[in-house]
């Protein structure tokens, strides 16, 4: 083998061509070919185009760089599930030029962000994060409030991808900021694959709450709220990005509400912007939240 | 020596932008580590982490990596061939249209146009310009080496022919995109399949950026420094063609868990441990040439960079086939221990072994001596435990952030929310930042004795 190889370093062409042959054999069995395989292409049924605000939002948010510090594939792993909702689909990311799954978590995946939060809540933090929490790294993004979108950019974006859009939805881009853009691409990633309604299914939920009136529930359910709730809730329940938790009026329905009820509202989250804590916040830790609110509603 | 006057100029030349954009690169290195544990280190819109982040690593891939490859090449190649540059006029304009490229890739970076691919950010024109660099260089490269006045080619060479075809090839299929305007397109691939040959790309930049031309480097310049040949050319042989084919087939191991198809992700896995064996070759040809004659090998200065350097490539080549794993990776993927891997290559491996070959050149093309042995020694240690800290701290807090992503009450809901968890990284990021920061000084010392050395032979070249 030494022999032939002596003969190769005297044929830099013959060895450049060997070298190419080389370098194809992987590229050809790993990349290419996979390439013309269906598997690599697959489309959920109810997967969209993205219309022409959310494809202006997808571009800032590639622009700005926000696939340094969030990753958009849930793995499927338990634990991961829990924190971030249903594993990623292939058949999720059809429209995705490139994909945006990123390579590192500074900050949470965002795979399941659409929905899980009301456009206020977004605006607030990505004009200034530090608002919410903190111990934040995110750079505030407030710059995007003041910037218009420009309609004919955005139309050839759209055109190059051969997206279907109306001459409505251009000129509606018009009054439009480049804030607009990135919540509503927010809202929409991950929204193919349809939410869990329950969290907690394993939790046998008792109907009444075992922690009632107990003062070091109530104290502890106070520190989660502080922690957990008071960014949409506002302080002592008095409301802001979420409805008040003083009132009588619970999900838009007037009455009394049970203990069980509340609890699930909590664990589960509702499709309207309440995300679900039932995986972060353990059973007792809601219990105290229920024994907490309930010592709100004597406020009002 | 006369023949070789104008083309040394270029190396010179290209030797010195690259260490330029490599100041860059590490202030900008230095900056985004701050603004990881202080916000207001951002300044919105153009210096916020996302922007300059992706300055930061195509500064010092591109500026730092690929301008010291052009520069060192060129040099090797005509050593090895035995005769100046086929194209020395051409060259010359390659070092000028070099500097032009990176001087306009950071600015449209930090301008927000990006592709958002991973070590192909650069939008279209740049692409072309890009690959216009790159034919100029193979022309050149190429050039020599067929009217060479040496009939063997050299381990380098083959290193550098591999290096010159395969980065062509990854190049140019992953930017493969639709326009959509002046400065803007999208990725021809979508969704599982841009993932795909994205990573196919984003291995082999890696792999035919920092470790095939850092390889011929080191093969060149381990035993002209020591006087010592290279200890198996068989070894060198099986270990080059086993590297050069199964780095192409590992790019899915960045995607372990991810929605690309399973048989994908395990072929890439098996060739992936199957990298640890060419990896060794080299590192096990390395300590035995300098274990021919050890007493003679440690007299050199240079040593000590070369065998670190390749130590850590050495280190570097068992950690990453682990990180592999499925098992592994689903504990340390997406976190600071990934930081960790890859500034032990390029703070540990490649700049190391990237500054011992200035260090060898720029007083042979001076026909004199480096300026100062003792201000290389304390460059050596300052950019060694500036790049252990660096590591280790990242080692730490990526276990630390995996652990606790996973972490669940007795009753199966989390124990920690994301943000408790990123508040307990803080000491570790600022940590990096000092060890950041002892790395710069340790460069500022190499830079101080090469521009002591080139104002010597400046001198003597008057005289
Ligand atoms: C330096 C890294 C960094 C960058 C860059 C960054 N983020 Fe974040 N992001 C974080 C961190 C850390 C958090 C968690 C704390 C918080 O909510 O502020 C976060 C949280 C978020 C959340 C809330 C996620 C959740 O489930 O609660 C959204 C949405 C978000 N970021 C969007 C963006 C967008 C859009 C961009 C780009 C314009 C961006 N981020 C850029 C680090 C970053
Ligand atoms: C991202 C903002 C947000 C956070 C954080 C949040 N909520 Fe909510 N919450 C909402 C929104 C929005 C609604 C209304 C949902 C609907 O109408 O479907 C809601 C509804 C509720 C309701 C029903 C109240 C009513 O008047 O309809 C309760 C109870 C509640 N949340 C409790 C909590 C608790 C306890 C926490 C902390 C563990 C919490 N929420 C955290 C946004 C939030
Ligand atoms: C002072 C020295 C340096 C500092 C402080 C520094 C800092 C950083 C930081 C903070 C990141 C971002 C990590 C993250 O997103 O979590 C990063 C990424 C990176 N740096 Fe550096 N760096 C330095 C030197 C270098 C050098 C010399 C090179 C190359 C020759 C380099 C190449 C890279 C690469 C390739 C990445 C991307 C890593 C990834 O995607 O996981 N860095 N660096
Ligand atoms: C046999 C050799 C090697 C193997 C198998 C290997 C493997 C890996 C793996 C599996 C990852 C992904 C980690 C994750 O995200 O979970 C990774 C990341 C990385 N490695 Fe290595 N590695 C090797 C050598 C090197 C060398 C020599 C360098 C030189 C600098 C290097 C630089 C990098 C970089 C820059 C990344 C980050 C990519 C990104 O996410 O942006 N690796 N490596």
């Amino acid at each position: 083998m030494a022999g032939l190889h002596e003969t190769l370093h005297k044929r830099p062409i013959i060895f450049a061509l060997l070298a190419t042959a080389t370098v194809l054999a992987g590229t050809i069995v790993t990349m290419l070919y996979p390439m013309l395989r269906p598997e690599m292409h697959p489309r959920l049924e109810n997967l969209k185009p993205y219309t022409a605000l959310q494809l202006a939002g997808r571009d800032i948010y590639q622009r700005e760089g926000c696939f340094y510090c969030h990753t958009q594939t849930v793995r499927p792993l338990k634990t991961e599930v829990l924190r971030y909702g249903e594993y990623s689909k292939a058949g999720e990311f059809a429209y995705d030029h490139p994909f945006l799954w990123g390579s590192k978590r500074t900050g949470p995946d965002l795979a399941r962000i659409g929905g899980k939060y009301p456009d206020a809540w977004h605006y607030r933090h990505m004009e200034n994060p530090r608002a919410f929490f903190k111990e934040s790294n995110m750079p505030s993004y407030a710059f995007l409030k003041e910037r218009k979108l420009n309609p004919e950019e955005v139309e050839r974006h759209m055109n190059a991808l051969g997206f279907p859009y109306t001459r409505e939805e251009i000129e509606a881009l018009k009054d439009k900021t480049e804030m607009d853009a990135i919540v509503a691409y927010l809202q929409v990633i991950g929204t193919a694959v349809k939410k869990k309604e329950v969290q907690v299914e394993a939790k046998v939920v008792e109907e009444i709450n075992p922690l009632s009136g107990k003062p070091e529930a109530i104290k502890k359910g106070k520190e989660i709220y502080e922690k957990n709730c008071e960014i949409c809730h506002g302080d002592d329940g008095k409301g802001g990005i979420g409805p008040t938790l003083r009132d009588n009026v619970w999900l838009g329905k007037e009455g009394e509400i049970s203990d069980g009820k509340l609890f699930s509202i909590i664990a589960d989250g509702t499709q309207a912007g309440m995300p679900p804590f039932g995986t972060q916040i353990d059973k007792e830790g809601i219990w105290s939240l229920v024994s907490y609110i309930r010592t709100l509603q004597e406020k009002k | 020596m006369d023949e070789y006057r104008y083309d040394h100029q270029t190396v010179k030349g290209f030797i010195v932008s690259s260490i330029f954009w490599g100041v860059v690169g590490i202030l900008i290195g230095l900056w985004i580590s701050i603004q990881m544990w202080h916000p207001a280190a951002n300044i919105q819109p153009y210096f916020t982490f996302g922007r300059l982040r992706v300055v930061h690593t195509n500064g010092l891939a591109f500026g730092l990596g690929v301008g010291a490859i052009f520069g060192i090449f060129y040099y090797i190649t005509m050593r090895l061939c035995r005769r100046p540059l086929l194209f020395p006029r051409l060259a010359r304009f390659h070092l000028y249209l070099f500097n032009a490229a990176i001087a306009l890739a950071a600015l449209s970076l930090l301008a927000g146009y990006t592709q958002s691919l991973e070590y192909a950010e650069l939008e279209w024109p740049l692409d072309i310009g890009v690959v216009i660099l790159w034919m100029i260089f193979a022309i050149n490269i190429f050039g020599t080496i067929f009217s060479r006045r040496e009939e063997q080619m050299y381990i380098s060479l083959w290193y550098i022919i591999a290096t010159v075809i395969a980065v062509a090839i990854l190049y140019i299929i992953n930017n493969l995109s639709i326009p959509a305007g002046l400065l803007k397109s999208y990725h021809l691939f979508a969704g599982v399949n841009s993932a795909n040959v994205q990573w196919w790309y984003g291995h082999n930049a890696v792999g035919f950026v920092f470790t095939t031309p850092i390889l011929a480097m080191f093969y060149y310049f381990l035993p002209k420094s020591t006087g010592l040949p290279i200890y198996s050319h068989r070894l060198s042989i099986i270990a080059f063609w086993s590297l050069v084919f199964a780095y192409l087939w590992t790019g899915a191991h960045h995607l372990v868990y991810t929605p690309l198809p399973d048989w994908i992700q395990t072929v890439g896995i098996v060739f992936t441990m199957f990298l640890i064996a060419p990896s060794w070759g080299s590192v096990v040809n390395g300590y035995y040439t300098v274990g021919q004659d050890w007493e003679r090998a440690k007299n050199n200065y240079l040593t000590k960079f070369f065998i670190l350097g390749i130590t850590f490539y050495g280190l570097q080549t068992v950690q990453g086939p682990t990180q592999g794993l499925r098992i592994v990776s689903q504990l340390i993927h997406y976190t600071d221990w990934v930081p960790g891997h890859v500034h032990m290559g390029t703070m540990g491996w490649v700049t190391m072994t990237v500054a011992a070959s200035v260090y060898y050149i720029i007083p042979k093309i001076y026909n004199t001596e480096i300026h100062s042995v003792k201000v290389a020694n304390i460059h050596f240690w300052l950019v060694l435990i500036g790049q252990l800290i660096f590591s280790i701290t990242m080692w730490i807090t990526g276990i630390q952030q995996g652990a606790l992503q996973k972490a669940v009450n007795p009753d199966g809901s989390l124990k920690y929310t994301m943000v408790e968890i990123i508040a307990k990284n803080y000491p570790y990021w600022e940590m990096r930042t000092v060890g950041g920061i002892i790395f710069t000084i340790g460069m500022l010392f190499f830079i101080y004795n090469i521009y002591m050395t080139i104002r010597k032979g400046k001198a003597l070249q008057q005289a």
